[in-house]
């Protein structure tokens, strides 16, 4: 099941370019859209809202054409933006029944599901509170009520740990998990932090600089063959990235001194049955690198999106 | 089980046509303003020169010794003339806030996101202005109307002046209009009501104070159209029928009033946006 395809979509904010010809299809169930800031991802969540007129290319969100089904689109998701957003001098159960109404609700099943949503998201003993009067987190969760309270097909969550503390991201990521996982609804998940995608989602597609740079399974692109290294050497670090890359490995620094080696399954000019930390060490020898630290380890979602975008 | 799996259930109810978000964000708002005493006292203010025209048509109606104060067209115009204090109240009270609030509150991506149009937002809170300074206008005015029947015991002074139902109407109306349209495309600019209050009377009193000073320098009337107050007295003059010299001619107060809510709508269709762009 495809719940958004996108065809060679384009938008350009005055000359600047948003999305350039992005091609990509959402699958059903929870699906991450991750890349850096500025990357299109808030762009294409509003192009697919309607919300952004893009400038040439087709959108389908549950197979309706956003040009021309933009009502009945809206009518079947919900939308918790990345900003800061409610309805001024409200409480949050009349704000969220509004909502639900505004969505297609009868009147007296919005304020219903809004007891229940409130209660869902956490915000029940809070619910007679003004909305202005919250917190942060508190704020967060409410925007997650006002796009569930009509209890729609699919989701658009907008960076929907922002701003919240440790403990409060963690229940926010328990809770989008479970709407995918137990109660069955599609989302899309936009976020910069790899750590909340890879916890969410199953799907994952990595944006930069306006265009789609991966997209497939969480575990597929983690595995795609080859090993990863965590590596520290003594010496010159920066030069001796360049000569991994120059030998044709993808490498990105993490912390401090320690980089991330990908050693594709037949690198070039190495044979296909070097073992793959050999070709380390001779790299290291040639250039008179002394390895201090070399050890295998897991791919992980931020080598997949740092293979993306090209990463140093 | 987490206690967050017993608050949420799909929905398999009924759900509502698209085209009457309008109605929602309209009751909401006139339902925000009714719970507001300092809101109330004004509406019952607004309604204190009704009670004093009433008072004055039972009287005229009950002793033939105060026939002197005998309704007549020009009453309905002076009464018309007299709520202009409280459409600007009103105007201010209500409408000052109603996008500048959700500007603040960055509330448009949020009613854009929803199965509804600029224009049914736009027509929503239209609504809940337009109701209550219809509610200090033309209700009034007509139940004036009605009043005197009731009081003279027929209708001939209706039938003698009955052009008053329309032009009590498309006076009502064209103040109203001219009135909620220039204040939420004023509150679209903003994100402060109490700047937009300011922007609003700024307006008011500023057009009528140019006016006033270029006829003065001029000694010509022909600058009425720079105050919208002035360019309705023209207007007003002309469908109750007060004779005199009108300081522009009615078909270009008309035009003025066009051009206001004109330029009113074009200022929504470019403010009112889910996603503001700055390029």
């Amino acid at each position: 099941m495809v719940t958004v395809s996108l065809d060679k979509v384009s938008v350009t904010y005055g000359t600047q370019w948003a999305l350039r010809d992005v091609s990509a299809t959402f699958p059903g169930g929870a699906v991450g859209l991750l890349g850096p800031n500025g990357a299109g991802k808030s762009t294409m969540i509003k192009a697919l809202l309607g919300l952004v007129p893009p400038d040439r290319g087709e959108m389908k969100v549950l197979d309706l054409d956003v040009r021309t089904s933009p009502l009945l689109i809206r009518a079947r998701i919900g939308y918790m933006p990345e900003t800061d957003a409610h309805i001024p001098g409200m409480n949050a159960v009349t704000f969220v029944a509004y909502c639900g109404e505004l969505s297609g609700l009868p009147r007296a099943d919005a304020m219903q599901r809004a007891h229940e949503v409130l209660y869902y998201v956490g915000l029940g003993e809070a619910r007679y509170r003004n909305v202005e009067t919250y917190s942060t987190g508190m704020k967060q969760r409410i925007k997650l009520a006002q796009a569930l309270v009509h209890d729609p097909d699919l989701l658009f969550l907008d960076e929907p740990t922002n701003g919240m503390d440790p403990k409060g991201r963690e229940e926010m990521l328990e809770l989008i998990r479970d709407i995918a996982v137990n109660k069955g609804l599609n989302l899309i998940l936009s976020s910069h932090l790899l750590p909340d995608v890879e916890y969410a989602c199953e799907h994952v597609i990595v944006m930069d600089k306006g265009a789609v740079a991966t997209q497939g399974p969480i575990a597929g692109l983690k595995g795609q063959g080859g090993r990863v290294f965590e590596l520290r050497v003594k010496g010159d670090t920066d030069r001796f990235i360049e000569v991994l890359r120059a030998a044709g490995l993808e490498c990105h620094s993490t912390d401090e001194d320690v980089m991330r080696v990908f050693v594709p399954p037949s690198p070039d000019g190495f044979g296909a049955t070097s073992p793959s930390s050999q070709i380390l060490f001779q790299l290291a020898a040639q250039h008179g690198m002394q390895v201090r630290h070399l050890r295998p380890s897991l791919p992980t979602l931020e080598d997949v999106f740092a293979r993306a975008v090209g990463e140093p | 089980m987490p206690i967050h799996d017993q608050g949420y259930r799909r929905y398999a109810g009924r759900r509502e046509p698209h085209g009457r978000s309008w109605w929602v964000i309209a009751r909401a708002g006139i339902q925000e303003r009714l719970r507001e005493r300092r809101f109330l006292g004004l509406l019952l203010l607004a309604w204190a020169p009704f009670l004093v025209r009433a008072v004055q048509i039972y009287v005229a109606s009950s002793y033939p010794q105060a026939s002197f104060l005998a309704p007549s067209a020009a009453t309905f115009r002076e009464f018309l003339d007299q709520q202009s204090i409280f459409i600007f109240f009103v105007t201010i009270y209500v409408g000052a806030g109603l996008i500048a609030n959700d500007r603040r509150a960055n509330a448009l991506q949020l009613y854009l996101s929803k199965p509804l149009t600029r224009v049914e937002y736009i027509t929503g809170k239209m609504v809940t202005l337009v109701l209550f300074l219809i509610g200090v206008t033309w209700l009034p005015a007509i139940l004036l109307l009605l009043l005197q029947i009731i009081f003279a015991g027929d209708v001939s002074f209706v039938r003698a002046n009955l052009f008053l139902i329309p032009a009590i109407t498309l006076l009502s109306f064209l103040q109203v209009a001219v009135a909620a349209m220039t204040m939420l495309a004023l509150s679209s600019l903003s994100k402060s009501r109490r700047f937009v209050s300011l922007m609003y009377a700024g307006i008011i009193f500023f057009s009528a104070a140019i006016y006033q000073a270029l006829r003065g320098i001029t000694g010509s009337s022909v600058w009425v159209f720079v105050s919208p107050e002035d360019t309705f007295d023209v207007i007003a003059d002309a469908v109750f029928r007060i004779p005199g010299r009108p300081a522009m001619p009615v078909p270009a107060a008309f035009l003025v009033v066009v051009i206001l809510i004109a330029a009113s709508i074009w200022i929504l269709e470019r403010r009112v946006r889910a996603v503001e762009v700055v390029t």
